[in-house]
C-alpha cells in the first residue's frame, strides 16, 4: 500500500462573528467542523461540495494559510502547526497551492520572470547561474514559451495565467499541491487544457494533489479518489469510479444526478433532486446536517450526528449516513 | 482602444527582443511610458510640469541666477522696481528678486522634506496596522483619529510655539502632522491586498515577511501614495507660508515665501509697495496650483480605472 | 439606530481621552508660562509662590488629573494671564466664530453644489474646465494671501469694505454693519472650501452618472432633466453630507488665520494670542472644544450618511 502523505484529524475551523455594542463574539461560522482525511502519496484526492461548504477553507488549512481552531494536519508525520523556524518553513514549502482566480494570483507589478524566480532564489532552489535554465524548464513544463518571462500578468489570457500559477507552485518542488478550483474561472475549452496539463504533471512528477471543485465532472477527470463535503463535514469518500457509479449518501446521489453525464445507459431521473436552501454554517442543523433536505431522513437523523463508516468491511468506500448504510447491507 | 492595443503589442515585441539579459529595466520603462502617455493627455498638468521644472531649476540654481546676495542691503529702502532691481527692494534695501529665488528654495525644501517625513511615518504605520491587524491596528488607528481630530492649523501652531521656530522645526512639525491621511490610505490598500491570491501564494511559498510587505504589497500601493503625496507637498507649502506669515515659521533673515508676505501686514507696504508682497504671494499660488494639477493628472495616469478627472 | 449611536460614542470616548493626554503633554513640553513672568522686577520668591499657586510644582500626571477632574465638573480652568475662566472666554468669543463659520459653510455649499453638479453633467465641456480650474485655484491660494488681495482691492483701492473687526467703532453694530465686515472673511473661507468641495461633488456625481440605474432611467426616455433631478441628485446627497462633515476641522483651522488677518474677534484670534502667550488652560480649552466638535461632526456625518443612504446598514 502507498504511504500516507497527509493525515487530517478532527480538523475544525470556526470563524467568530462579532457584534454588539461592546464588540464581542456572538457566534461562530463553522466552516470546517471535524474533518478526517488521509491522502496517500501519489494520489489525487478530489474534494467536492456546494459553495460555502468549507472545501476551500480545508485547502487553506492544509497549506497553512489559516490556523485551525482544533485538530491537526500531518505532512509526512510532521504536525504542521508545530513547525517553527527555518526548518518548518522548509517542510512547508513541500505544500503548495494553486488558486481559483489566476489573475489575482500574480502580482500585477511584477513580470513573470520576477514572480517565478524570487521564491526559488529565496529558498536556494536556484542560483543566479542556473536560474535561467530552470525557468525555461518550468515554462516548458507548463506549456508556455520562455519568451513569456518578460511579460506582465495582464498580457496573458486566463488559461495562460493559470499555467503560470501552476509553474510558480511547481517551482518549489512540492510533494503536495492543493488546487483550489483551478479551472472554475476559465472558459470551458480552456478548462480541458488546464485539466489535461494537471493530469500530465501528476503523472510526470508523481505529484500528490488535493483537487477542490464544485462540479463532479472536472473533479472526476483528475481524481483517483473523491471526498464529498457538506457544511463543514465529509459525508462520503470513495474511489472516483466507485463514487460515481455507486453513490450511497443522499447528498452524493443528488450531486451525481446533477452532473450531466453523457451515458445513455444511465436511467433518466434515477437520482434525487435537491430541494431547499443550503443551511448556513452559522447555525448548522443538529444531528445530520443534511437532514432538512434529505428525502430519507428518519427521526434519529435530527438528533444523532452520524459517524463515518465503511460500506463493507475493509472497503475504501466510507459513508456518513447510517440510514443508507443499513439499506445497502 | 485599438490604437492602444497595437501600440502595446509593438512595445512588447521590442521588449521581448531585448528581454533576454535584463527584462526588469525594459519592462519598467514600458510602464513609465504608459503613464507618461496618459499624463500628457492633461494639458494643464503638462504645462504645470514645465512651469514647475523651470521654477525648480531657478530655485536650485539661485546662487548662480540671483543678481544679489539675498541678505545683503544693496539698494535704497523700499525702492520700486526698476532696471537694476527687477522686483524692487524691501524695507531695508534687499533685492526682492534675489530673495524670492532663495525663498522658493526654502518653500520647496519644506514641502518636499515634510512630505518625505510624513510619507515614511504614514507608510510604516499603515503597513503595520493593515497587515498585522488586531490590537496593534486598533491602537494605531485610534491614534490616527486623534491626530486627525485636531484642527490641523491649531496643531501646527501649538507645535510651532513649542519648538524654536526655524526651518528644520517647521519641516519636522509639518512632517509629524501630515501622516494620518497616508497611514489610512496605506492601511486600506494593505487590507485589500492582504487578501489577494498573490500575497497568499507567496505566503504559501514561504517568503519572508519583509518580502511580502515591501516587495509584494508596497509596490501595489505606490501609485495612490504618490498621488496623495503630491497633495501633501502642496499642503505643506501652504502651511509653511501661513506659519511664516504669522511669524511662527521660517524666521528672517532667511527668506521664505511666507515671511516675505509678513511685511504686508503693515498698511504702508500693503497699499503703497505691492512689489514686496504680490510676487511671493503669486509665486506660492503658481507653485501650489501646479503641484495640484500634476497630482490630479498623476491620479488619472497611474490608475486606469479613474474617471474622476480630466 | 440607538445601538449604533451608543457604539460610536463609546468609540469616541477613548479617542477624546487620548486627545486630552496628547494635548496636555504637548502643552507641558511647550515650556513654563512663568517664563513670561520672569524679569528684573519679579523676585524669584514671587515666581516660586506663583508656581505653587498654579500647581506647576506637581508631577505631570497629577496636574493632568487635577485638570481632568475639574473639567468633568464643568470647570475648564482659568486663563493664566487675566484669570478669566476659560469657559467664559470661549463663551465670549464663540459667537462671532460660529457666525463666520456658519455663513462661510453655507456660502461654500451654495457655490460648490451647483458648480460641482454642473461640471459633472457637462463633463469635458469648456464650462467644466473653467469650474475645475477655478476649484483648483480655490484650494491652492493661501487664505492669508487672498485676504491681502481682497483688502487691497476692496478696502485700499475701492474703499468699499472695512478691512477688519466686526463692527465699526462707535456705531451700534447693526446687521448691515456686521454684514459689511463679514463679506471679505466669508469670501476667503468659502472660496477655499468650495475649491475642495467642487471637485469632490463633481467626482461623486460623475460616479453616480455611470451607474446602471441611471442608464436605465435614460433608456426609459424620461428626459434629461428628470433623470438628473429625480435619480442623480438624490444620490448626490450622500457626498454632500460627507463634504459638510469633512469641512468642520478645516473651518476651525481656517478661521484662525482669517480671524487674525481681519481682526475678527472670535475664537481664532483668542487662540492665537493664547498660543503666543503660552496660556495653557485657554489653549487646552480650545483644543478640547475643537476636538469635541470634530468628533461630534464625524458622528453626525455617519448618522446622516446612514439616513441618506439606505444601503448602509448600521450594524
Amino acid at each position: 500500500m502507498e504511504q500516507i502523505l497527509i493525515e487530517i484529524e478532527d480538523l475544525k475551523k470556526y470563524y467568530p462573528l462579532k457584534g454588539g455594542i461592546v464588540t464581542h463574539t456572538t457566534g461562530y461560522v463553522k466552516a470546517v467542523d471535524g474533518a478526517r482525511l488521509i491522502i496517500r502519496e501519489g494520489e489525487t484526492l478530489g474534494l467536492v461540495g456546494e459553495s460555502g461548504c468549507g472545501k476551500s477553507t480545508m485547502g487553506r488549512l492544509i497549506v497553512g494559510l489559516e490556523k485551525p481552531t482544533a485538530g491537526t494536519v500531518r505532512f509526512r508525520g510532521h504536525d504542521l502547526n508545530e513547525l517553527k523556524g527555518s526548518k518548518g518553513k522548509k517542510i512547508r514549502t513541500g505544500l503548495q497551492m494553486v488558486f481559483q482566480d489566476a489573475y489575482s494570483s500574480l502580482n500585477p507589478r511584477k513580470h513573470i520572470y520576477e514572480i517565478l524566480s524570487q521564491p526559488m532564489l529565496y529558498h536556494g532552489l536556484a542560483t543566479k547561474e542556473n536560474l535561467r535554465s530552470k525557468l525555461d524548464d518550468l515554462m516548458e513544463m507548463v506549456g508556455l514559451s520562455s519568451r513569456a518571462l518578460g511579460k506582465y500578468p495582464h498580457e496573458f489570457s486566463g488559461g495562460q495565467r493559470q499555467r503560470i500559477c501552476i509553474a510558480k507552485a511547481l517551482s518549489l518542488k512540492p510533494e503536495f499541491v492543493v488546487c483550489d478550483e483551478p479551472v472554475s474561472a476559465l472558459d470551458v475549452s480552456i478548462q480541458a487544457q488546464i485539466l489535461n496539463l494537471l493530469r500530465q504533471l501528476q503523472k510526470e512528477l508523481k505529484l500528490t494533489c488535493l483537487f477542490i471543485g464544485h462540479g463532479l465532472g472536472a473533479v472526476n477527470y483528475v481524481s483517483d479518489r473523491i471526498a464529498v463535503m457538506y457544511l463543514g463535514k465529509i459525508v462520503e469518500i470513495a474511489d472516483a469510479g466507485e463514487l460515481f457509479h455507486n453513490p450511497i449518501h443522499p447528498y452524493t446521489k443528488a450531486l451525481c444526478n446533477a452532473a450531466p453525464i453523457p451515458d445513455p445507459d444511465r436511467p433518466v431521473g434515477s437520482g434525487i433532486l435537491l430541494e431547499g436552501e443550503v443551511a448556513s454554517g452559522i447555525n448548522p442543523p443538529e444531528g445530520c446536517r443534511f437532514h432538512p433536505r434529505c428525502p430519507h431522513a428518519v427521526d434519529d437523523c435530527q438528533h444523532k450526528e452520524p459517524g463515518i463508516d465503511t460500506l463493507v468491511e475493509g472497503s475504501r468506500h466510507l459513508v456518513a449516513c447510517p440510514v443508507m448504510l443499513r439499506q445497502t447491507t | 482602444m485599438k490604437k492602444d492595443n497595437s501600440e502595446k503589442l509593438v512595445k512588447n515585441k521590442i521588449r521581448i527582443g531585448r528581454a533576454k539579459d535584463q527584462p526588469k529595466d525594459l519592462s519598467n520603462e514600458s510602464y513609465g511610458q504608459t503613464v507618461w502617455r496618459r499624463f500628457r493627455r492633461h494639458r494643464l498638468a503638462t504645462v504645470s510640469l514645465a512651469v514647475l521644472i523651470v521654477l525648480g531649476l531657478a530655485a536650485i540654481l539661485a546662487p548662480i541666477i540671483a543678481p544679489y546676495d539675498p541678505d545683503a542691503i544693496v539698494g535704497t529702502f523700499s525702492g520700486a522696481p526698476n532696471g537694476q532691481f527687477w522686483f524692487g527692494t524691501d524695507q531695508i534695501g534687499r533685492d526682492v528678486f534675489s530673495r524670492i529665488l532663495y525663498a522658493m528654495r526654502i518653500s520647496l525644501l519644506v514641502g518636499l522634506m515634510a512630505t518625505v517625513i510624513s510619507t515614511v511615518i504614514g507608510v510604516v504605520l499603515g503597513l503595520v496596522a493593515g497587515y498585522f491587524g488586531g490590537l496593534l491596528d486598533m491602537i494605531i488607528m485610534r491614534f490616527t483619529d486623534m491626530v486627525m481630530s485636531f484642527p490641523y492649523i491649531l496643531l501646527v501652531l501649538v507645535a510651532a510655539s513649542i519648538f524654536e521656530p526655524g526651518l528644520w522645526s517647521i519641516i519636522i512639525i509639518l512632517g509629524l502632522v501630515d501622516w494620518p491621511g497616508i497611514a489610512r490610505l496605506v492601511r486600506g490598500n494593505v487590507l485589500s491586498l492582504r487578501e489577494t491570491n498573490f500575497v497568499k501564494s507567496n505566503l504559501v511559498a514561504g517568503m519572508s515577511l519583509r518580502h511580502i510587505l515591501f516587495s509584494e504589497i508596497l509596490p501595489n500601493t505606490v501609485a495612490p501614495i504618490l498621488v496623495y503625496a503630491t497633495s501633501v507637498v502642496a499642503l505643506s507649502m501652504l502651511d509653511e507660508a501661513a506659519l511664516s506669515f504669522l511669524g511662527m515659521g521660517v524666521l528672517p533673515p532667511t527668506a521664505s515665501l511666507g515671511n516675505m508676505l509678513n511685511g504686508a501686514q503693515s498698511l504702508t507696504v500693503l497699499t503703497r509697495q505691492p512689489w514686496m508682497w504680490l510676487p511671493p504671494g503669486l509665486l506660492i499660488v503658481v507653485l501650489v496650483i501646479a503641484i495640484n494639477f500634476i497630482g490630479d493628472a498623476l491620479r488619472d495616469a497611474l490608475d486606469p480605472t479613474s474617471t474622476t478627472s480630466h | 439606530m440607538a445601538k449604533y449611536i451608543i457604539k460610536r460614542i463609546l468609540i469616541a470616548i477613548p479617542v477624546l481621552i487620548g486627545i486630552t493626554i496628547i494635548d496636555y503633554a504637548i502643552m507641558c513640553m511647550a515650556g513654563s508660562p512663568l517664563e513670561m513672568l520672569q524679569g528684573p522686577r519679579v523676585s524669584e520668591a514671587a515666581v516660586e509662590a506663583r508656581r505653587i499657586a498654579l500647581g506647576l510644582d506637581q508631577p505631570f500626571y497629577v496636574q493632568y488629573f487635577a485638570w481632568l477632574g475639574q473639567l468633568l465638573q464643568g470647570n475648564m480652568g482659568y486663563s493664566m494671564k487675566n484669570f478669566q475662566s476659560v469657559s467664559g472666554l470661549i463663551g465670549e468669543h464663540i459667537g462671532p466664530t460660529l457666525l463666520l463659520m456658519g455663513v462661510s459653510l453655507v456660502v461654500s455649499l451654495v457655490i460648490a453644489v451647483p458648480a460641482g453638479i454642473y461640471s459633472a453633467i457637462h463633463q469635458y465641456s469648456k464650462g467644466d474646465y473653467a469650474v475645475v480650474t477655478a476649484s483648483f485655484l480655490g484650494s491652492s491660494i493661501p487664505g492669508f494671501f487672498l485676504s491681502l488681495l481682497l483688502i487691497y482691492v476692496f478696502t485700499v483701492t475701492l474703499g468699499w469694505l472695512p478691512s477688519g473687526g466686526m463692527t465699526t467703532l462707535g456705531s451700534g453694530g447693526g446687521f448691515v454693519d456686521v454684514a459689511r465686515h463679514m463679506v471679505m472673511p466669508v469670501m476667503v473661507l468659502a472660496f477655499s472650501m468650495a475649491g475642495t468641495n467642487i471637485r469632490y461633488i463633481r467626482s461623486a456625481v460623475l460616479e453616480i452618472m455611470q451607474q446602471d440605474y441611471l442608464r436605465t432611467a435614460r433608456a426609459k426616455g424620461i428626459g434629461r432633466f428628470m433623470v438628473i433631478n429625480k435619480h442623480a441628485l438624490r444620490n448626490a446627497l450622500v457626498p454632500i453630507v460627507t463634504v459638510i462633515g469633512m469641512e468642520i476641522p478645516v473651518l476651525f483651522g481656517g478661521a484662525v488665520i482669517v480671524e487674525q488677518v481681519f481682526s475678527w474677534p472670535g475664537l481664532g484670534l483668542m487662540t492665537m494670542s493664547a498660543i503666543t502667550g503660552r496660556d495653557y488652560p485657554v489653549i487646552m480649552g480650545v483644543c478640547l472644544l475643537s476636538a469635541v466638535v470634530v468628533l461630534i461632526g464625524n458622528l453626525v456625518t455617519d448618522i446622516l450618511y446612514a439616513l441618506v443612504d439606505p444601503t448602509i446598514s448600521l450594524k
